[in-house]
């Protein structure tokens, strides 16, 4: 039914984007606890450092990257010289893209579930023996976990769809970084492409309402799990 | 022994107060809303902070400014019952049980899982999710968790202001029975004097960020200059009784108390136990001689041992009989009309039919005396 080609795009696409957005998880979770909670200077910079790449152009963001994680970028060259990891031109490097790409819709999302979580149940928690930590992992992040959900969620499919900062910092390389985004392009810019073109737009559509219907579930879980159904 | 002392500014509101409160038994906070109750018990459970301060319970001391002491609220191990119980959502019954339960990491908890469930009748709702719980349901789990905690003091902040009327009545009874059956020190904090009369035995009295009287509960009750803080409806007093004897033919029962005995409705306790009824000061009458040919039973020898004037229409009147005080609401024509002055006999006259239901819904169980 599909070509190896499509498959390469499909199957490349699904691994950056569940990297992407497992990588980002933890982060965000963290990121979304210091915006809301933490009460420090800078706290404003941070929130737009984590914003900036909702309104930078996703050319300049993967540009930034470039600079900062080539090879002869500061950090870049340091992971080359000591580990001999290169993320320029690698699956890797494309996840990491739309990671930082999708990363503030993330933080949103789980941001605006930490907001709705009552102060209360977990003073609570603390006069019944938790101690903070205690208290995060068994009543916060449960009752973050719609909020959670969502922000995977959405991450996720943004990165399906991320092109802008793939295509500049990662490189459009067939098998390695070439999504499905990337691989329309492709298919637009060969002189008879419409036809692969296409069927890869078909299949971006069938993987688009896949990702919904699994939000669909996944969100009806967990209101069942908080007692909200 | 919990002694108080805290001073703690929020916006424009200060509390300085200062009080201590016996070992057992329940120890209520009284006061108006906006007076610092909450305020209080928040130090208490290290939910505040206070700006300067020392607060002990029994040996330990939770906080203390001046030495540099301030217990995280995990390690002071106080059970805190919230107004609106803050169950959580995404924990069953059981769940919610068993979350300080399992963190007082007891091998033989002192407090155990069954016998906590069965005093608070919630057995049957283990499995079900605290949304799906009627108030009065979710107070009581919300009891049994913060008492499955292995506290060393349960703090009650209005547990049953969220309730109606119904509920409230159902409640009652089983915090009569924690306090009764584990012993444990209770502090309870409620705007509803007649809660507090029900349930405490010691009173700490709150006025604007002050704590205006502190003591045994029938003392401070007594007290005429505390009634406008504890308002003109309420005004009555306390008596602590024991149950003399039944009537099974009247269908009434005798009570003894320091000073005489009283006639009232049948009351469903055996002989031999303890129980408080409040009389309330407009349903006491005055005679100077002891009226023999009126239907009222209740007739009672005293001394008059202070007047306070109220809004000039009403007088009220303390009147000793034997160890005992209690109060009559008189008009300031009759007051006059009978010259009733400190030191003047006379007769304390209560109809039995005015110790109706309200009153003797104010009973207790026998206090242990160890508590």
């Amino acid at each position: 039914m599909l070509t190896p080609v499509e498959w390469d795009a499909l199957r490349l696409s699904l691994q950056v984007a569940a990297s992407a957005t497992l990588v980002s998880l933890p982060l965000a979770i963290g990121a979304a606890w210091v915006l809301a909670r933490g009460r420090f200077w800078g706290r404003r910079l941070l929130d737009a450092v984590v914003h900036a790449p909702l309104v930078l152009p996703p050319v300049v963001v993967g540009y930034l990257l470039l600079l900062a994680l080539g090879v002869r970028g500061p950090i870049g060259g340091w992971l080359d010289r000591t580990f001999g990891i290169r993320l320029v031109f690698t699956t890797a490097g494309a996840a990491l893209a739309a990671g930082v790409m999708s990363f503030p819709l993330m933080v949103r999302a789980i941001r605006l579930s930490l907001d709705a979580v009552d102060g209360g149940l977990e003073w609570a928690a603390r006069t019944l023996g938790a101690t903070r930590l205690d208290v995060f992992f068994s009543v916060t992040l449960p009752l973050m976990l719609p909020g959670i959900v969502s922000g995977c969620i959405v991450a996720f499919a943004s990165s399906l769809g991320e092109f802008g900062a793939t295509i500049t910092f990662a490189s459009n390389i067939e098998g390695e970084t070439r999504t499905l985004p990337l691989a329309i392009f492709s298919a637009i810019q060969s002189p008879d492409g419409d036809q692969v073109a296409l069927r890869l737009v078909i299949l971006s559509f069938v993987l688009a309402i896949g990702a919904l219907a699994l939000a669909e579930v996944s969100d009806a879980r967990v209101r069942k799990m908080l007692g909200r159904g | 022994m919990i002694t108080f002392t805290a001073r703690k500014q929020l916006g424009s509101f200060q509390l300085d107060a200062t009080f201590t409160a016996p070992p057992g038994g329940i120890t209520a906070i009284f006061g108006r809303s906006g007076a610092g109750k909450t305020t209080i018990i928040n130090l208490v459970a290290g939910i505040l902070q206070p700006d300067q301060g020392r607060i002990a319970v029994g040996g330990t001391v939770f906080c203390d400014t001046a030495g540099g002491i301030s217990l995280p609220p995990e390690r002071r191990r106080v059970g805190f019952v919230f107004q609106d119980s803050r169950l959580f959502p995404h924990l069953s019954v059981d769940g919610n049980l068993r979350f300080g339960l399992t963190r007082a990491r007891e091998a033989s908890p002192r407090l155990a899982f069954d016998a906590v469930v069965r005093v608070l009748g919630v057995g049957h709702l283990l499995s079900r999710r605290p949304q799906s719980l009627s108030g009065g349901e979710r107070q009581r789990v919300a009891l049994g968790r913060a008492l499955l905690a292995q506290p060393r003091i349960l703090l009650m902040d209005e547990p049953l202001a969220s309730l109606d009327g119904l509920r409230k009545a159902d409640i009652l009874p089983y915090i009569e029975r924690l306090r009764d059956e584990f012993a444990i020190p209770i502090i309870y904090v409620s705007h509803a004097l007649d809660e507090v009369i029900r349930l405490a035995d010691s009173l700490v009295v709150v006025s604007d960020g002050r704590v205006a009287a502190s003591g045994p509960l029938t003392e401070i009750l007594s007290r005429l200059d505390l009634q406008p803080l504890l308002g003109r409806f309420e005004a009555g007093a306390v008596l602590d009784c024991r149950v003399a004897s039944h009537d099974a033919h009247y269908r009434l029962s005798t009570l003894e108390f320091d000073g005489g005995r009283l006639r009232v409705p049948r009351v469903d306790r055996p002989a031999g136990e303890q129980v408080r009824v409040r009389l309330r000061a407009r349903d006491i009458s005055l005679a100077l001689s002891e009226p023999v040919d009126v239907s009222i039973t209740n007739r009672l020898a005293g001394t008059v041992t202070a007047v306070v004037d109220r809004d000039g229409i009403f007088v009220e009147v303390a009147v000793a009989i034997g160890g005992s005080s209690i109060r009559a609401l008189v008009s300031r024509e009759a007051y006059d009309r009978l010259g009733l002055e400190v030191g003047r006999p006379v007769w304390a006259l209560i109809k039995t039919v005015a110790l109706d239901n309200r009153s003797l819904g104010l009973l207790r169980t026998p206090r242990r005396e160890d508590a």
